[in-house]
């Protein structure tokens, strides 16, 4: 699903070029859950960015759901995001003048689909919010928020998730329902999982932790998914 | 409906006010272009109504007097309202004056002249006893106070005695041209024969007066009845010659008034660029959503384009509805105020102008800040940091913007303007506006970063920082509001130019009687007269009268033979070559034959300015051919250039002179104005008179002065300029009053455009002064941050806007307005501070609130 080779980050600043991530590389199979872990600054946001093909890498490969993303502009990695990719963001990122609705059935109406409202109302009742979808953002709590993020990342049946400390902004209880929802739905769905984390409990319940350090990879630990 | 659609719609719910409130630019703009376009168009139709009764006519013919039945029978036959009158001069007796003689002009009329425009009569009734006919004479009021005449006494014309029915205040149609050589005695054209006058004779008049049917061109008519009487000298008067008679006044306005249109919309433009671009940032984290979500970047730069559209749509119909309203209720509001009435009416044609125009300008102007969209990377949904990405290089959109912004300016400045020189030139000038503010703004930014001391006050240092650092105004605003200023500014100084140049034209100082005839002899006692009645001489000229010769050598006779007969009084230049002039084109016979009336002096005077060559004021004769100066339009039509030679007969003797200089004579000022000026010492000892300029002031001063002059001087000819003045003035006044209120109306827009530009900021600023306020900050410390930040730019923008203002309006009154530039300080000084204080009262209120609540109540609100 998911193949990295040699990746590198380089960005050009004033005091000369700084790299934030070297010569990264590793494999991903269709429904694995890798968790990318590490100090702040380590990396870890900029290489999920890339794989995402949210940004563009200074050297190396990357190939997503079989597409080479350096080969493709920006409009074609538009195309095999929504495609292919879904996104859960620490900060939520639901566009505020959209209802919960709305915001969920973004995806579907990019791709041009006219009976979207349907698929968005069931996961939207599926994460717990069915009678929630009229409500803008502003009017729901944070963590409803990352509920209706998280229907929004499902709602195009992604290959897989890309989640950016998925439960950075909530309360642990939140958090936890948070995350049982999103392993839940990876498992119901057989989605690859790909999510960058503080959190030590919630990275152990990927069946793959890659620990970056200066932008290297330090660590590549592999357990059995609980 | 698309994806598009749909997000463009959705997006909008929670800015629909806000996007509302950026429309008010356009929407003011649209309006003032609307209101001035229509407005404009009602006063154009009210000055050619005021201009139709400069000439009381659609056509004049006159001719030598009598016209013959050919040429009286082909003018009947255009049918129309139609009305004769026979002009010569003839002494007039006053038995109320113990028999005194004067020489008047007698104006026999038949018909219902004037057919446009009023014959004002004291009394009024005087009008219709004249049309009834019979033994009845309407005089120059002067004549009245000169020779104590009232209403119902007797003056004799010939063998007829007339009663004295009334005095001619104001009579359309009467011009310098027509009624200045003498005071006017008008009669009925049934009681002339009775008179003995037959009134023909060489310098007798025939005139016909003519209103044209509906939809008769008088351009068609003229044409038709040159070609049909080719030999005979009939001279036209059209509207349009008069309008051309009235100097440039008009053309002024019309060129003011396109100006001020210009204004009003590239104000909305500027307001709609800067209101959008602060838009446009705040959407970076919804872009940036869409962008991950598999939007492309034409997709999300599209869902905002269609909401700029939207907003120039609204703002245009909104603004034609304003100011069709503006339109509808200015009868109401103006009552009173204006100078002649109005019909007002909506110009429909005016109103699409100005909705394309305003949709196309709003669209441009929304273009530049919106292609910051197509860049938003997706990136910047992980990363607020990466919303700006660093090594994309410029955008070549901009430049392709920014050419189409150009090219729509310079092209709207161009069909406004209806010149392609002075459109290039405002479009040129608000470029090099641009370009400076521009500049100056990046300077700032930079100079604040590198030479605020650290020793400063905090809030001071904190406010020059907000000028350089990220998200910082500082380009935005110096741009909008130099712009602004020196739009607005311009406008200002404009209108004093031409308002100084019409009250310098006139006003309460300009001379109202003129003396001819005056001997040589009798200009040293004529003054000392003068100045006794407290009427001082403000101006006076030798005239001597000359006859043209020789044109580049070759005699006037041999040219008028070579160019043929001649054909009317006014001739069309005719596809003929002559010798003389240029292939192509002919000297028009009269310029050849007149009697010239030139005056010798060692300067120029201050109504008149040389174009080309130089002007030479001291000659001798002995030393070769004299330099002498001509007036441009008569060295047009004698096809004359620097350095050609013509020779003159003066009084008998021929002299041999040389044209060194081409001057343009402000004709239109009521000073003594000459086509032909000798230096000193070529005329010296040719014979000569005086012409004698001076101020009265009242018509009983004015008669005083002249019964003074008369008894003292019983041949000096005294021309009465008071109906002449009443009719500019009055002219002027209407001018200056469409100069007022047109500038007005866009500073109005103006003001409110520069106050929304600061108000667009308080979205931008809340975050960090609510962080500011977290941390601790008072009021205060905020408040004078703030006003630090919008001093530093008020004043900047204040500054250099006044600077390009007075250097714009020193080229637009040397190219446009052919006047001198004004540039009072005070005006300038307050425009300058009342910049800087709008722009920190505008940018205190915008952050108004922010102070007074919780910080998080303020983000979840604002945000």
């Amino acid at each position: 699903m998911l193949r990295v080779d040699r990746l590198t980050k380089t960005y050009v600043t004033a005091a000369g070029p700084l790299t934030v991530l070297r010569e990264t590389s590793f494999e991903l199979a269709a429904g694995a859950t890798l968790a990318i872990v590490g100090p702040s600054g380590s990396g870890k946001t900029t290489l999920l960015g890339l794989c995402a093909g949210l940004d563009r890498a200074s050297g190396g490969t990357i190939e997503l759901a079989g597409a080479e993303l350096g080969g493709l502009d920006e409009d074609a990695r538009a195309r095999v995001r929504n495609a292919h990719v879904g996104f859960v963001f620490q900060n939520f990122q639901l566009i505020p003048t959209l209802t919960a609705l709305e915001n969920v059935v973004v995806p579907l109406e990019l791709r041009g689909e006219r009976e979207c409202e349907a698929a968005g109302r069931a996961l939207l009742e599926r994460v717990g919010l069915g009678a929630r979808g009229d409500h803008y953002p502003v009017q729901l709590s944070g963590g409803e928020q990352q509920r209706v993020a998280l229907a929004r990342a499902f709602v195009n049946r992604p290959k897989i998730l890309f989640c950016d400390e998925p439960t950075g902004n909530l309360d642990g209880e939140t958090s936890e329902a948070m995350v049982e929802l999103i392993f839940e739905l990876n498992r119901e769905r057989g989605t690859t999982l790909v999510l960058v984390t503080h959190d030590g409990e919630l990275a152990r319940r990927c069946q793959r932790r890659l620990r970056l350090k200066g932008g290297t990879v330090v660590a590549d630990e592999r357990t059995e998914a609980r | 409906m698309s994806f598009v659609g749909r997000m463009a719609w959705r997006d909008s719910r929670a800015s629909r006010r806000r996007l509302l409130a950026y429309s008010l630019s356009v929407v003011l703009g649209i309006a003032a272009l609307v209101a001035i376009g229509s407005f404009t168009a009602n006063l154009r139709r009210a000055i050619a109504v005021e201009s139709k009764g400069l000439l009381g006519a659609d056509l004049s013919v006159t001719g030598a007097a009598p016209l013959s039945p050919a040429v009286a029978a082909a003018i009947a036959a255009e049918g129309g309202r139609q009305a004769q009158e026979r002009m010569f001069s003839s002494m007039m007796t006053f038995p109320t004056a113990g028999g005194a003689l004067r020489l008047v002009q007698v104006r026999a009329m038949a018909g219902a002249f004037p057919f446009y425009g009023e014959f004002v009569t004291d009394p009024a009734g005087a009008v219709a006893a004249l049309r009834r006919g019979g033994p009845v004479v309407v005089l120059e009021p002067t004549l009245l106070e000169q020779f104590k005449v009232r209403v119902g006494d007797t003056v004799k014309l010939g063998r007829t005695n007339f009663t004295v029915v009334g005095s001619v205040r104001k009579i359309a149609g009467e011009s310098a041209a027509v009624g200045l050589l003498a005071p006017r005695a008008f009669i009925p054209l049934s009681a002339l024969p009775g008179t003995g006058l037959s009134g023909v004779g060489a310098l007798a008049r025939d005139r016909v007066m003519v209103a044209l049917p509906p939809g008769r061109a008088v351009d068609g008519v003229v044409r038709d009845l040159r070609e049909r009487f080719r030999g005979v000298r009939l001279s036209f008067d059209t509207v349009a010659e008069r309008q051309r008679e009235m100097g440039r006044a008009l053309t002024d306005i019309d060129g003011f008034l396109s100006l001020v249109g210009f204004v009003a919309l590239f104000l909305g433009g500027i307001g709609v660029a800067s209101a959008l671009q602060v838009y446009a940032r705040q959407k970076v984290a919804t872009v940036a959503v869409l962008r991950c979500l598999g939007a492309s970047a034409r997709q999300s730069f599209a869902v905002y384009l269609v909401q700029g559209g939207a907003l120039g749509v609204v703002g245009a119909v909104a603004g034609a509805a304003l100011g069709v309203g503006v339109q509808t209720v200015l009868p109401l509001a103006v009552k009173g105020v204006l100078p002649f009435p109005i019909d007002f009416f909506i110009a429909w044609p005016e109103v699409a102008r100005g909705m394309g125009a305003g949709v196309v300008i709003c669209l441009l102007f929304a273009l530049l800040p919106l292609l910051a969209v197509r860049r938003v990377p997706p990136l910047a949904a992980l990363r607020s940091a990466a919303a700006e990405p660093a090594g994309m290089g410029p955008d070549p959109w901009r430049v392709v913007i920014w050419l189409a912004i150009g090219l729509a300016v310079a092209g709207f400045a161009v069909v406004q303007t209806g010149s392609l020189r002075v459109g290039l030139g405002f479009a040129g000038m608000l470029g090099l506006g641009f370009g400076t503010l521009a500049g100056l703004a990046r300077g700032v930014a930079w100079a604040a970063r590198r030479f605020v001391p650290r020793g400063w006050p905090y809030v001071v240092r904190q406010g020059f920082a907000n000028l350089h650092r990220p998200n910082n105004r500082t380009v935005l605003l110096l741009v909008a509001l130099g712009l602004g200023t020196f739009l607005v500014l311009t406008l200002f100084l404009a209108r004093t130019t031409l308002l100084r140049e019409v009250v310098g034209t006139g006003g309460g100082d300009r001379p109202d009687l003129l003396f001819f005839d005056i001997q040589d002899d009798q200009i040293g006692p004529l003054n000392a007269l003068l100045r006794a009645q407290g009427a001082p001489v403000r101006e006076q000229a030798p005239i001597v009268n000359l006859k043209l010769l020789a044109l580049r050598g070759e005699p006037v006779e041999e040219l008028l033979k070579e160019q043929g007969p001649e054909r009317t009084a006014q001739t069309p230049r005719a596809p003929r070559r002559s010798r003389a002039g240029t292939p192509g084109q002919r000297i028009p016979a009269w310029t050849l034959r007149r009697e010239y009336r030139a005056t010798f002096r060692g300067g120029l005077t201050d109504t008149e300015r040389v174009v080309r060559g130089a002007f030479s004021g001291r000659a001798d004769p002995a030393a070769g051919p004299v330099p002498i100066s001509i007036e441009e339009s008569l060295a047009d039509d004698l096809q004359l250039k620097v350095g050609d030679e013509l020779e003159w007969d003066v009084a008998g003797l021929p002299m041999m002179t040389r044209v060194t200089s081409v001057r343009a004579v402000e004709w239109r000022r009521l000073s003594p104005n000459f086509y032909v000026v000798f230096p000193m010492g070529a005329l010296d000892d040719a014979p000569r008179t005086y012409v004698a300029a001076v101020r009265a002031g009242a018509p009983a001063d004015s008669a005083r002065v002249q019964q003074a002059v008369v008894r003292a001087f019983p041949n000096v000819t005294a021309i009465d300029l008071a109906v002449l003045v009443e009719t500019i003035d009055s002219i002027f006044s209407k001018v200056a009053f469409a100069i007022e209120f047109m500038a007005l109306f866009t500073v109005a827009t103006g003001v409110i455009v520069l106050t929304s530009t600061v108000l667009t900021g308080r979205f931008q600023r809340v975050r960090e002064t609510v962080l500011l306020r977290t941390l601790g900050a008072s009021r205060r410390q905020i408040g004078r941050i703030q006003f630090v930040e919008y001093g530093v730019l008020g004043l900047l923008a204040g500054g250099v806007g006044v600077a390009l203002a007075v250097a714009a309006n020193a080229l637009l009154a040397r190219f446009v307005f052919h006047a001198d530039a004004a540039a009072p300080p005070a005006q300038l000084a307050t425009a300058a501070l009342g910049v800087t204080v709008l722009t920190l009262a505008a940018g205190l209120w915008s952050n108004r609130g922010i102070a007074d609540h919780p910080p998080l109540e303020v983000l979840r609100s604002e945000t």
